[in-house]
């Protein structure tokens, strides 16, 4: 009896405190929820290394409009799927990074709204803009525009090369052994491998009037493409390609010096100059006569469709991410040439990015329709089998009718 | 704690009531405790607890989660009710397990059955009235040419309007979302209409304020609906767009104001034309056992499943004979008496145990790179032996991998279970005239099984599931060239399951949970049975 009469008496104490503690967390939501001025609160999710360049930005629009920004950074891998996963559930930020190639997996999914850039659309790089539509509406505000291009050992290949051939000779004059290195991998890899094969005049899908990739029109099984697949597998057999030098080998081998040219993009750079290299930018060397174009990689930010506070996240964008000056705060902390062609022109007094602003001129943009899902899915697998000695034409052939097949 | 101590007094809570004797018991050991501490103790955590409770509660009505709230409050009460009572003793004891076991293992095993029901993935991922909202919004065009016009939004008597200011003539008009577009006279400002009378203008902190309203906001240009409607994203610029989709809800279809093709629900989650195109996005929808009759008649589907299901079984057989034999062995060696530094050889031999393994795995794909790898270049002379590329060899090669990690336990357990079999088994043995391998394969084996068996179901259960290695070491690779998945010849159903459902750009985690009940059914079934199986065993001793 003495010892319920305790356990009422803490009961009751803590009735008590919980009422209090009730009471403290009330008052706490009660004080912010009154929409006295603007309390709209834009929730940014960014790639967790690019935070601290948002973050000048976000605290000036803050000054300007009242309108708070906050920004979380996110892992890199998993943003997409997240934002995917979390926008039906009212949980999502109003605003996410991100790149084009995203776009149709976006849109499929109904987690991005549209955004209209008016005319300031004519300020953008073509390609950033092309980038950014999809289906004839544009969903992304682009910022930078990312492409691979030639780094070249300048210590040991003084000039820029003719072709890739020229490319090849040069090199082994200069008694290296892989004059060349390219990121392959056991399962290939189709986006490093591309500016070659549009050299042949065969690009993945053919385009619309409107500049919009097409699916029905595969672009993949014309005679460029089969030219291309014959090229490959002879320079397989040459050594010139190789599945078992992945991303890191090829690294190896250029900061090692055992590499004249490497065919990668800016996120590499850092490390060759880091390392000593002397590292000039060059455009592909093509095989053929006609320009080698890689695909460009656009980054931009979206809106969430279900953002309940959209007004305010289109004019963040448009109107302020959308100016030369954040564009170049953006280049800045990242390095990857603006999206915006007056900040485009500015940026580029770096000759690096002036040298991959000069590949970047030809390329396409990465297609975003779903439809590429299916060609990523044979695509690097048939190029890798090809570069090991399998017959090109035939394992080509199978590659054109998978993805057909996969697409209808 | 003062109710251990009574439940350790024997004393029982319920009926019949406590004597004399008891009760005098049960106070002295509550003084021994000091009750009064005890209970302090016990008053601060579940106020800790509690104030967790309380402050969810807030988040969780905020956030509008009633099912949740629902769940937490009664959580609270039932923990509450349990620890200031004084019987319910076992279910002290059990709660907190229990709550742990709900949240992390019941709950996503029916989160888990309940999406391989669903068509959860790309393309349906959220409800109906988020994909009519979202269809909506992007069949919005901009009509080709119109100019863009400054605009600004007004409000009388909680109606939005828009004040739009013409670029071409610098005109103004008004109108709302049921009143098309009408000429106005209004202050003007630098070229642009700023105010009207009876309309209050709203502030830019105003218009974020109301930014749905303002989103939902679309004059029309005109009284005929095909002239299209002016609307604003940022509450400054306006557009002249039309609309290509109309969504009719008496009937629940969308159709194209363009080609005139209706689309209805077909109850498959996505609005579809006759010929059977769908509109994307749709939304999730309860799907049956759609996703296992997929699983296993959808040829493409079947052909992948029923080789990887195989390559699963024969790989995890084979890891856990190998491993156990490897280590059974090591461990006779090491049991000799007349061995020497066997402590030295113990360390090195556990050495591959310490290692995280997916770290191990990937530097084992590294050694195993055709071209650059230390076993070609170093161990064999600059051979090119395609270790991961080539499919059987790369089967070889997650076999060889998964020996080197996992015969270091197998080698531990085995020790631990030989020293357990008494010396005189043995002894009796040799007196009776047998040989080491008689001894062995008649005493010491089925003497050792009976410990191990266990421990080799759940090593059989751990390597079915082995992801770490498949991933790291081949990525389940060389892939099958002919399948519409992206799955290899090393793939386990683990892996497979992973590539479903968050590789490349079509994820499909219906199906893939679906995967994952088969796996789990598989893995339960075969435990069960084998563990049945080993309750025979254990007659031997």
């Amino acid at each position: 009896m003495k010892v319920n009469k305790k356990g009422w008496l803490a009961f009751g104490g803590l009735a008590v405190a919980s009422l209090v503690l009730a009471g403290c967390a009330g008052g706490g939501t009660a004080g912010e929820t009154p929409a006295a001025e603007s309390t709209t609160e834009l929730t940014v999710w960014v790639d967790s290394e690019r935070v601290d360049a948002l973050k000048g930005a976000a605290e000036a629009y803050t000054e300007k409009t009242g309108v708070k920004v906050d920004l979380v950074g996110k892992d890199n891998n998993t943003i997409k799927d997240d934002f995917i996963q979390q926008v039906p559930t009212g949980r999502g930020p109003d605003v996410v990074m991100g790149a084009h190639d995203w776009l149709g997996e976006l849109s499929t999914n109904g987690v991005v709204a549209p955004i209209e850039l008016g005319d300031s659309a004519e300020g953008y790089l073509p390609v950033a803009l092309q980038a950014s539509t999809y289906e004839g509406t544009v969903y992304m505000l682009p910022y930078a525009v990312e492409n691979i291009a030639v780094l070249r050992n300048a210590d040991i290949i003084p000039e820029p090369v003719a072709s890739f051939d020229d490319m090849i000779a040069q090199g082994k004059e200069a008694g290296l052994e892989t004059p060349f290195v390219v990121e392959q991998g056991a399962e290939g890899n189709p986006y490093h491998l591309y500016p070659f094969q549009t050299a042949f005049g065969a690009p993945v899908f053919g385009t619309a009037a409107d500049g919009s990739y097409d699916p029905t029109d595969l672009q993949l099984g014309s005679e460029g493409g089969f030219e291309f697949a014959e090229w490959l597998g002879a320079q397989g057999a040459a050594g010139n390609f190789n599945t078992d030098i992945d991303g890191q080998i090829a690294k190896d081998k250029f900061l090692a010096g055992e590499a004249a040219f490497w065919l990668t993009g800016p996120w590499n750079v850092g490390a060759a100059v880091d390392s000593g290299i002397n590292v000039a930018i060059d455009t592909v060397p093509s095989p053929t006569d006609a320009p080698a174009s890689p695909f460009a990689g656009v980054k931009g930010f979206f809106v969430s469709s279900e953002s309940e506070d959209k007004v305010a996240a289109n004019d963040f964008l448009v109107n302020y991410i959308g100016t030369e000056d954040v564009q170049l705060d953006l280049f800045e902390a990242g390095n990857v040439l603006p999206a915006l062609t007056a900040a485009a022109d500015t940026a580029a007094a770096d000759p690096i990015v002036a040298g991959f602003q000069a590949v970047g001129a030809e390329a396409v943009p990465m297609p975003a329709i779903p439809a590429m899902g299916a060609v990523w899915q044979y695509w690097g697998v048939a190029e890798a089998a090809i570069i090991n000695g399998d017959d090109p034409t035939t394992t080509w052939q199978k590659l054109v009718d998978d993805v057909t097949a996969a697409i209808q | 704690m003062t109710d251990t101590l009574q439940a350790s007094t024997g004393e029982s809570t319920e009926s019949p009531p406590p004597t004399p004797r008891q009760r005098s018991a049960a106070r002295m050991a509550d003084a021994a405790a000091g009750p009064l501490r005890w209970l302090v103790l016990k008053i601060a955590l579940l106020a800790i607890v509690d104030a967790v409770a309380v402050y969810a509660v807030f988040v969780l009505f905020l956030h509008s989660e009633w099912l949740v709230l629902a769940g937490v409050v009664a959580v609270t009460i039932l923990v509450n009710w349990i620890y200031f009572s004084r019987r319910h003793i076992p279910a002290k004891y059990l709660t907190p397990g229990i709550i742990l076991l709900v949240v992390f293992q019941i709950f996503t095993l029916v989160y888990t059955g309940y999406i391989g029901f669903t068509n959860y993935g790309t393309g349906h991922n959220g409800s109906k009235d988020q994909a009519i909202a979202s269809l909506m919004r992007s069949s919005l065009v901009r009509v080709e040419d119109s100019p863009t016009y400054d605009v600004a939004v007004v409000e009388r008597f909680g109606e939005l309007g828009l004040l739009v200011t013409d670029p071409t003539d610098g005109e103004a008009s008004l109108g709302t979302n049921t009143q098309p577009l009408q000429p106005i006279d209004a202050t003007m400002e630098d070229g642009k209409a700023v105010a009207v009378d009876d309309w209050t203008t709203l502030a830019f902190s105003d218009v974020l304020a109301r930014s749905s309203d303002v989103e939902q906001l679309a004059v029309p240009a005109s009284d005929d609906p095909n002239d299209g409607a002016i609307r604003t994203q940022d509450g400054q610029k306006g557009y002249l767009y039309t609309s290509t989709l109309v969504y009719d809800e008496a009937a629940g279809t969308m159709t194209d104001t363009a080609t005139g093709v209706v689309y209805t629900d077909d109850g498959e989650g996505a609005f579809t034309s006759p010929e059977g195109e769908q509109l994307l996005p749709g939304w999730q929808v309860f799907v049956g056992f759609d996703n296992f009759v997929r699983a296993v008649t959808d040829a493409s589907i079947r052909g992948p499943l029923l080789a990887v299901t195989a390559w699963t079984f024969v790989f995890a057989a084979i890891s856990v004979a190998s491993t156990f034999f490897l280590g059974l062995l090591l461990a006779l060696v090491f049991q000799h008496k007349r061995m020497r530094f066997k402590n030295g050889y113990r360390i090195l031999l556990i050495l591959p145990y310490a290692f995280p393994a997916f770290l191990s795995a990937l530097i084992w794909a590294g050694m195993m790179n055709e071209s650059f790898g230390f076993i070609n270049q170093v161990l064999l002379g600059g051979a090119s032996v395609p270790w991961l590329t080539d499919p059987w060899l790369a089967k070889a090669s997650v076999l060889i991998v998964n020996l080197w990690l996992g015969f270091p336990y197998m080698f531990l357990v085995c020790m631990g279970a030989l020293q357990g079999i008494p010396e005189e088994v043995n002894e009796a043995a040799v007196v009776d005239g047998a040989n080491p391998w008689q001894i062995f394969r008649r005493i010491k084996l089925p003497l050792l099984l009976v410990t191990v068996t266990p421990l080799l179901i759940a090593s059989f259960a751990f390597n079915f599931n082995n992801f770490n290695l498949i991933y790291m070491l081949t990525g389940g690779g060389p892939r099958f060239t002919d399948v519409s998945l992206p799955v290899g010849h090393t793939d386990i159903l683990i892996s497979m399951v992973y590539k479903v459902a968050f590789t490349g750009q079509n994820r499909d985690y219906g199906l893939a949970s679906a995967f994952t009940i088969l796996i789990f059914i598989v893995v339960a079934a075969i435990s069960i049975i084998s563990f049945r199986k080993t309750k025979a065993l254990e007659e031997l001793n």
